[in-house]
């Protein structure tokens, strides 16, 4: 059976239908289809350069897709016109980059209040008490006036994920959140993702290779090789799969049993 | 390996090709800067950014041939017994052309070096990307806004530097001249008019334009880490240079047409 089909008669809240991509004659993204339900927390895993990173773009409108069609909330974003289009659906949406990209010239309460001060129209006491929930949320108070660069890296990526969640977001996008932390700090990562999506309720995308990451967070999991998804089902789906490159996939990172 | 035809061939295929995209950069920027929203905090502080940076440089570029130029013209001027006219001489070469040329291309080598640099570093690390997810337009909010306190600063700055390029050769007319300062400043007065000031600093907005979209240009259009910031950093500076000397010559004859000779 279809993955997608046992999620019932649920409607997906990103749908995604025929896309492809590719730079410079070089296939990236391949037709692929992929439906991501409202709640859940659905990996996509796959070698570096499979395109994992270039489908979280596309979502984002931070690339245009050579073909095909993205639904977000029953929206088609590949037909956006405007700016304006895709700024309504960007205040839904959270991105939490890989090298957390956090504004060097701003400290981390200005990077957290930045969307805010730019969409909504708050009281300063106001942004204050939404910094410092934010920042309490990641485990990182007291940093407000610090600048990024006196962070560490995995406090970059929490406080990259307070700016995150700074607008109350339906939908989290993480590229890569635990890559170039230490086995400790990315188990730490993934548990606070779990946390969010707790406590947030949110939808969350997560690219990565990290199988262990993976295997804290996902609800389901999708697989990405040579341009299509080759595998999309739970992890237990996954560990039992027959399918070559899948067992290659596992096997690599100890964690089929 | 590519023949002599082939590679002048691709050369200027790739500078047209720049051209274009930077014509097209610029004119989404132009239509960005007369329609909201509008950046006016951030304006502000890119104008006092750019402007701290700049003043100290101007300033010593703009004193220091003032002085030359006095130094340069006065032996000559006492031969015929016109030494007081060294006033003269420094004051329209400042204001005409080396106030304004000298400060806009000050403000290249320094601000716009650093724009680049920044806008750069902020492409490489994705931090453009993600001002654009938080619904912010990276071309208004990073663009326009340099642009326009370029546009702003750089014929603020050109107006100091003629004050100063003149108080530069007035010390040396005193000093070595033997004119009186009141003298020198009652020459001044006497043969610069505001028709000869307006038409530099007019130039300036359009060179203080030219070094923003420029070295924002080459910020976005940054590649490959830290060495493409390098890389776009010098580009800029080299780019936004020749483009002021040679607008210099098509407005300098416009404006000698409008204002008069």
């Amino acid at each position: 059976m279809n993955e997608n089909d046992k999620m019932g008669a649920r409607e997906p809240i990103i749908k995604i239908e025929g896309l492809s991509k590719s730079f410079n004659g070089q296939v990236v993204l391949d037709n692929i289809d992929l439906d991501i339900f409202e709640g859940e927390t659905i990996v996509i895993l796959g070698a570096s350069g499979s395109g994992k990173t270039v489908m979280l773009n596309l979502l984002a409108g931070l690339l245009e897709p050579d073909s095909g069609h993205i639904f977000v909330d029953n929206e088609e974003v590949t037909a956006f016109t405007s700016d304006r289009q895709w700024d309504k659906l960007r205040l839904k949406l959270g991105f939490l980059f890989q090298g957390a990209a956090l504004y060097d010239s701003m400290t981390i309460a200005e990077n957290i209040s930045f969307a805010m001060e730019q969409h909504l129209t708050q009281t300063d006491e106001r942004i204050r008490e939404v910094v410092e929930q934010k920042l309490r949320a990641v485990e990182l108070e007291g940093t407000e006036g610090k600048m990024p660069a006196e962070l560490s890296g995995g406090m970059q990526k929490r406080a990259a994920l307070a700016r995150a969640i700074a607008l109350d977001p339906r939908i989290i996008i993480y590229d890569e959140p635990t890559t170039g932390l230490d086995p400790i700090l990315a188990k730490n990562i993934s548990e606070l993702i779990v946390r969010l999506q707790r406590e947030l309720r949110v939808t969350s995308i997560v690219v990565t290779h990290d199988l262990i990451c993976a295997s804290i967070i996902a609800d389901r999991l999708a697989l990405l090789y040579k341009g299509k998804f080759l595998f999309v089902g739970t992890m237990e789906e996954l560990r039992s799969s027959e399918n070559e490159y899948v067992r290659e996939f596992l096997e690599s990172s100890s964690l089929r049993r | 390996m590519e023949s002599l035809p082939q590679i002048v061939g691709r050369r200027i295929i790739d500078y047209a090709n720049f051209a274009g995209r930077l014509f097209l950069f610029w004119l989404d920027a132009m239509s960005k800067c007369v329609t909201p929203p509008f950046y006016f905090r951030e304006t502000i502080r890119q104008m006092h950014t750019i402007g701290v940076m700049s003043l100290f440089l101007t300033s010593t570029v703009a004193v220091s041939v003032g002085m030359v130029l006095a130094m340069q013209t006065i032996g000559e001027l006492r031969i015929f017994g016109a030494v007081n006219y060294v006033a003269v001489i420094v004051g329209l070469a400042v204001v005409k052309e080396l106030g304004p040329v000298l400060t806009a291309l000050m403000v290249a080598g320094r601000a716009g070096s650093g724009i680049s640099a920044e806008i750069g570093s902020m492409k490489v690390t994705r931090q453009i990307d993600a001002l654009t997810v938080s619904a912010v337009n990276p071309i208004r909010y990073l663009v326009v806004t340099r642009i326009v306190a370029c546009m702003l600063v750089v014929p603020l700055l050109a107006s100091f530097a003629d004050a100063e390029g003149m108080l530069g050769g007035l010390l040396v007319g005193v000093t070595q001249g033997g004119i009186s300062s009141h003298l020198y400043l009652a020459y001044t007065f006497k043969y610069i008019k505001l028709r000869h000031v307006i038409p530099g600093l007019l130039k300036t907005i359009i060179f203080g334009m030219l070094v923003g979209t420029v070295a924002c240009h080459y910020g976005f259009e940054t590649k490959g880490g830290t060495e493409g910031v390098g890389n776009a950093t010098k580009a800029s500076v080299v780019t936004s240079s020749l483009l002021i000397v040679i607008s210099d010559v098509i407005l300098t004859r416009i404006l000698l047409y409008i204002f008069g000779d």
